[in-house]
């Protein structure tokens, strides 16, 4: 047994961490409070954090997405390099959009922050944010080069002692579509680091401190022994896998090979396809961002994210590979690839712990950016009529992959963290008509367990005027395979209402009285379909998710169209033949 | 089943108020004239409410030697539509909707409440998919008609319906609440047809933007109205018949009142109704004290709920999620459109579990030993530590007096279960243990308060807390010294604080409509029509209980700069809207954006997504209580570990009626009461008031 001044010292320090942890959470609610762009404020694309003066993370708010996760951690040692600790004063703040110093594209702001307590530095706070406008060609795949993707912040001060940098502000006004929300939106970025600053002083007056070395220690050390413990709980090996993107011109594969040893996971991602020349090439630290989040999603769940425990995670990325974009390539849509790679991860350790691991779901974002008026249709001339100017995008998702408990989720993001917004909601900012924005029946991979379906959602203006949208899919040619015997979910889809087949990257025109058809992918199914018990299978056909003939063809269990079960042909063998119901494995 | 009374009082008489609180272990009452208050608990009897609240009812009076016919007034709240939702015993419910959205309330915001549960589950509609039908129409953002309503296939759903055997129909459309004809008109479609089944409009059950939240409150709505409808008609009835006279008042989540045939349309609207109890009971003490700012924290068995009040009036919401899934997490409810009043609530109360999770750290909730098995010193075969437990080691509670003696504790039990869970993982003896489990739930609780702040636009720092509930006297100074608040109030009555909360709610009504304006291009004219009209709708469901006592009118205006995302609430100067009132309006928008953000954003229009109108009578006034006086009783003392700095020391141990005379009592200490204890923290004294709470205040 400790002394009772050992073990209340050893309870501090607990109470301190759950504090800091509260810190960066009110630091994440300062920003959606305060934010401007909808992506931060109604879809959450964020993170928040707080860094010794070594640049390390000591925790991140629970609020926030994945895909910032190891990169914005990464970015405070750039800020360090550029401009040394002992260089920052109080009220000073940084901020860059480099995708190579930051998060991976050009609309995310990451603003670094030192801390001070006693006018001594302490430490610092870092935030990310997806903002809605940086000028430039805007969200899509279409760059050739980022310097086409919009402005490009090298990392600079923003405010310096307090004051602004004018000089700065007047550039980013200058380059943005929308320089009322960006302005906004770094004052809300750099609002929030303050309240951080503010509380962690709070805190160590509270706790009679001088600064957060010890604490450091302590949460660096657990979380440490913590996670080699969780790691040291997966069998060790080596384990190989790969996955298949639409590329924007042609496939992409991306590859991993993953070396489980006692106390780290090692991957190396040779075998990946070269560089694209358009916008879905990913930086490094966004590939090493959503590979850490697919295998702490597996290994160590509940474990926070901090620089001890993500540092047993290391990843080997060739470079000129598309997972190891160098500058100036184009990366504004990096996310199209780089949310592949939870599933690829998962691929890998499905080898090693088959029944911790979900099937592969839709995984990557279906968000349609929609453009209309003059910048597409031309102005207005003779009879024909143009829709109201309008820029708008939605967050939506189609399914994910079943796991070895549960069916997968219909029509939810996973991996990324965002929420979509209300139909009503856009239609009140654009002149937008969804006609449709429903579960796709038949969309799920078949399973013990199945895949989340995907959705159909028909996209037109009002009046049915000409529009356009800058497709950035995937999942069309390569749908998402099932695990464990489990079935693929179905493949996405983008067309025109009336039936053409439109690509699934790139700029295109939905003309006069035509609609955007959007067919999104369903999840994988996890384990063999006749192991599914009838009951479920006719309560989806009873929900007119599954149809008759596809109960019959992949689950073998006869339905009629109003859900009641045929008991005399629940057992009846799965015609094997059919299209979709070869069952399909990721394991290699 | 006890009854507890404060001492009579000199005074006029008065007509007697009766207040009845269901909650899901208890049914609290309060009866109240102008010279005293009578307070009791009995049993919920779930199968049958009604029958708790009869029985409690003839216990409470019998008490106060009066005769149903004695009571002016009844006011009610009760959990009951609640946990119909969270036990999904409602109607069987269908939805009708437009064609192309009918899994609107499947889909949510497509997003998950915890990013690392690969096995997450989210919370599924109250209505299958089988029963959402879709039916071609379609209305454009400004309500005009892009596509006529189908009648023919209004009139096929509803024989879908009734061969489903649906008790309960909810229509929804979008854009239905800027033009609800398509719905009013489906509705009468649907009445020909199911006659008996009740039918929830979204249009008017909850007519705001964002049709996920609409939709799920309506499908709610009607999923617990022909359950409500019956409770409230047999309650009348049995009420009547043993000759109570009185009008019946319901409690309503956002803090108002309302009658019984309004309660049966938008059930609803009951479902917080308890806790907006609390809330108003700790107003009423912030007014009656002359506090500003305050902050309500009500501790009890499993949850702790904590508000904000700002000049008497709880902070009110219009979002709220019902029967969370995931630890009470936010994203993992049902979203419910509709006025109440806004609380955080965490899984931290007596009955809360302490564990060590993997990293080693002392865990403490959501999970809870709930009445049965209990803590373990219950004795009753709890096996696993919960937070009585741990405050039963550190001594603050006698094992012999605990709720007035009638349950002896077992602290052996208490220190075997704390050795086994938290201490033997983290080489900490019981007592260090206890300290660690304390500690953590306080600090949770403390967390949850200020992020809660800083969602609300606001701190902590600076107002008092008022602590009731079983556990908010226990749990108070040391939550207060982790917020940096120096003064907090334990109310006398705290363990029925809703009850007498509802005595103090006005009779009230507040109707929500969006209407989108820039105050650039304002439509004084269509802002003012809509006002009045909101105002009419309001005023009429007030009036059928006002009793033509005299009403107050107030409207809001949730405006924010264009494009960002949290709306502000600003009080309407009045209407019909001058110019004049225009500019108002802009400037007291920028005075409450400065007191929220600090620095305004230059150059930016505002906008404004929605209005509110509230009709409500004045706040009923409770009697006057006066100091009994007498000298303090001599105490006796406990060895008491403080959390602070783990030292164990002797605290004095005093009742409450020792306080009287004036003196304060200087912590730390104890002043034990039948129902709770107050600790007085190293540090802080304990004065009584004029009104018999407790007012203890940090002097270092």
């Amino acid at each position: 047994m400790n002394t009772n001044t050992d073990a209340l010292a050893a309870i501090r320090m607990q109470v301190m961490w759950n504090r800091l942890v509260a810190v960066v959470e009110e630091q994440a609610q300062t920003m959606i409070r305060t934010a401007f762009s909808t992506t931060v404020r109604e879809a959450g694309d964020l993170s928040a954090g707080i860094f010794d003066l070594e640049g390390r993370m000591l925790a991140q708010a629970v609020t926030g997405t994945p895909g910032h996760v190891n990169s914005m951690m990464e970015s405070v040692g750039h800020f360090l390099a550029k401009f040394p600790a002992a260089t920052m004063r109080p009220g000073d703040h940084y901020i860059t959009n480099d995708p190579w110093l930051g998060t991976g594209h050009l609309h995310d702001l990451t603003v670094v922050t030192p801390a001070f307590h006693r006018g001594k530095m302490v430490g610092l706070f870092a935030n990310t944010a997806h903002v809605i406008d940086v000028g430039g060609l805007g969200m899509g795949p279409e760059g050739r080069s980022v310097f086409e993707e919009g402005l490009y912040i090298p990392i600079v001060k923003c405010f310096s002692e307090g004051r602004p940098n004018e000089t700065f502000f007047d550039f980013i006004r200058a380059g943005s579509r929308l320089p009322v929300e960006l302005e906004g939106d770094v004052y809300s970025l750099c609002a929030c680091n303050d309240t951080g600053a503010r509380r962690l002083a709070q805190m160590l007056d509270e706790f009679g401190l001088t600064g957060i070395e010890g604490l450091a220690d302590f949460i660096f050390a657990s979380s440490r022994r913590a996670t080699e413990a969780a790691i040291g709980a997966i069998p060790a090996g080596t384990y190989a896998a790969e996955i298949w993107s639409d590329g924007y011109d042609e496939p992409v594969r991306l590859a991993a090979r993953m070396q489980v040893r006692a106390d780290t996971i090692e991957v190396d991602f040779a075998g990946t396809s070269g560089l694209s020349g358009r916008g879905i090439n990913v930086p490094a630290a966004y590939c090493r961002a959503y590979a850490s989040f697919g295998i702490k999603v597996v290994v160590a769940p509940q474990i926070p994210n901090n620089w001890a425990s993500l540092a047993p995670l290391r990843m080997t990325i060739p470079e000129d590979c598309i997972l190891n974009a160098p500058r100036p390539y184009p990366v504004s849509v990096r996310h199209v690839i780089g949310q592949l790679l939870p599933d690829l991860m998962m691929g890998c350790l499905y080898q090693a712990v088959p029944e911790r691991v979900a099937a592969e779901g839709s995984s990557c974002l279906w968000n349609p950016p929609l453009r209309g008026g003059a910048g597409v249709s031309g102005q207005r001339r003779g009879n024909r009529p143009v829709a109201e100017d309008f820029e708008v995008i939605t967050f939506n998702s189609g399914g994910t992959g079943a796991t070895p408990r549960r069916n997968g989720l219909d029509g939810t993001a996973f991996p990324s963290g965002v929420r979509t917004m209300p139909v009503e909601a856009t239609e009140n900012v654009a002149p937008v008509v969804f006609w449709r924005k429903e579960l796709r029946p038949d969309s799920a991979g078949p399973g013990r367990h199945r895949g989340g379906l995907g959705q159909v959602m028909e996209i037109a203006t009002k009046g049915d005027l000409e529009f356009a949208v800058n497709a950035i899919f995937d999942r069309v040619g390569h749908p998402a395979k099932g695990r464990a015997g489990g079935g693929e979910g179905a493949a996405g889809g983008v067309r025109l209402a009336s039936g053409a087949a439109l690509r699934t990257k790139g700029f295109q025109i939905i003309p006069d009285g035509e609609r955007l058809l959007l067919l999104l992918p369903g999840g994988g199914g996890y384990g063999d379909p006749r192991e599914r018990p009838p009951a479920e299978v006719a309560a989806d056909v009873r929900d007119g998710v599954l149809s008759p003939q596809a109960s019959q063809r992949l689950y073998g269990v006869r339905v009629g169209a109003d859900g009641t079960l045929d008991p005399e042909t629940a057992d009846a063998a799965p015609d094997q033949g059919a299209p979709g119901a070869a069952p399909t494995t990721a394991r290699r | 089943m006890p009854v507890h009374s404060s001492p009579p009082l000199p005074g006029q008489p008065g007509q007697a108020r009766l207040a009845v609180d269901i909650g899901g272990t208890f049914t609290d009452l309060a009866l109240e004239t102008a010279e005293r208050r009578w307070t009791s608990k009995v049993l919920t009897t779930p199968a049958a409410p009604e029958e708790g609240v009869l029985s409690g009812i003839a216990a409470i009076l019998r008490e106060a030697a009066m005769a149903p016919a004695d009571i002016a007034l009844l006011i009610h709240g009760t959990t009951l539509a609640t946990n119909a939702i969270i036990e999904r015993r409602g109607a069987r419910t269908g939805f009708i909707t437009t064609a192309g959205f009918r899994d609107v309330l499947a889909l949510g915001n497509e997003s998950r409440y915890d990013q690392y549960d690969l096995d997450i589950r989210l919370p599924e509609p109250l209505v299958p998919r089988h029963l959402r039908l879709g039916v071609p129409e379609r209305l454009d953002n400004e309500g005009r008609v892009l596509l006529p309503l189908d009648a023919d296939a209004v009139a096929a759903a509803a024989e879908t319906l009734r061969a489903a055997g649906v008790q309960s129909v909810a229509i929804g459309f979008l854009h239905g609440f800027v033009n609800p004809l398509h719905e009013q008109a489906a509705r009468e479609i649907v009445r020909t047809r199911l006659p008996d089944v009740a039918i929830s409009l979204a249009s008017e059950v909850s007519p705001e933007m964002r049709e996920w939240e609409r939709f799920s409150t309506t499908v709610a709505n009607a999923y617990v109205q022909p359950l409500m409808a019956r409770y409230l008609g047999r309650l009348e009835t049995a009420l009547r018949a043993m000759g109570l006279a009185a009008p019946i008042f319901l409690m309503l989540s956002g803090g108002g009142l309302t009658t019984i045939e309004t309660a049966r349309r938008f059930p609803i609207r009951l479902v917080e109704s308890g806790p907006a109890g609390g809330a108003l009971f700790a107003a009423e003490i912030a007014r009656a004290s002359a506090l500003d700012r305050v902050l309500s924290f009500d501790m009890g068995g499993t949850t702790a709920k904590i508000c904000l009040i700002d000049d008497h009036a709880p902070q009110t919401a219009r979002s709220f999620e019902v029967a969370r899934i995931g630890r009470f997490r936010k994203g993992s409810g049902l979203p419910l459109r509709i006025p109440v009043i806004e609380m955080v609530e965490i899984g931290a109360g007596g009955g809360s579990l302490a564990s060590v999770d993997a990293l080693g750290r002392i865990a403490v909730g959501p999970q809870s030993a709930g009445a049965d098995p209990g803590p373990a010193c219950y004795g009753r075969g709890g096996a696993h530590p919960a937070v009585t437990d741990a405050n039963l080691l550190l001594g603050r509670y006698d094992p012999d007096r605990f709720a007035g003696g009638t349950m002896k504790l077992d602290t052996a039990a208490a220190a075997v279960a704390l050795e086994a869970d938290v201490g033997r993982p983290l080489g900490l003896d019981a007592a260090m243990a206890a300290l660690g489990v304390v500690e953590m739930v306080d600090e949770n609780m403390a967390n949850a308060a200020r992020v809660h702040a800083v969602e609300s636009g606001t701190t902590q720092e600076g107002r008092t807390m008022i602590a009731f509930g079983g556990g908010g006297p226990v749990h108070g100074y040391r939550v207060a010294e982790k917020l940096g608040i120096r003064r907090v109030l334990v109310p006398a009555g705290a363990g029925v604080g809703s009850a007498i909360g509802f005595l103090r709610a006005p009779i009230a009504y507040e109707v929500v409509r969006s209407l989108y304006q820039r105050l650039g291009r304002f439509d004084r004219e269509a802002v003012s029509a809509l006002l009045a009209a909101m105002q009419r709708e309001a005023a009429d469901l007030v009036a059928a209980g006002s009793f033509d006592r005299p009403t107050s009118t107030s409207g809001i205006a949730y405006m924010r700069y264009v494009g960002q995302g949290h709306e502000i609430p600003v009080t309407l100067p009045r209407w019909p809207l001058a110019p004049a009132d225009v500019e108002q309006l802009r400037r007291d928008y920028d005075t409450a954006y400065a007191r929220f953000y600090d620095r305004p954003v230059p150059g930016s229009d505002v906008e404004i997504m929605s209005f509110a109108v509230r009709v409500a009578t004045a706040p009923m006034p409770g009697p006057q209580a006066q100091p009994t006086g007498g000298a303090p009783a001599p105490g006796r003392t406990q060895q008491v570990r403080d959390t602070a700095q783990g030292t164990l020391g002797p605290w004095r141990v005093v009742d409450r009626a020792a306080l009287e005379g004036g003196a304060p009592l200087a912590g730390p200490a104890i002043v034990a009461e039948a129902e709770t204890s107050t600790l007085v923290g190293p540090g802080w004294s304990a004065t009584l008031q004029p009104d018999r709470s407790i007012l203890l205040v940090r002097e270092s």
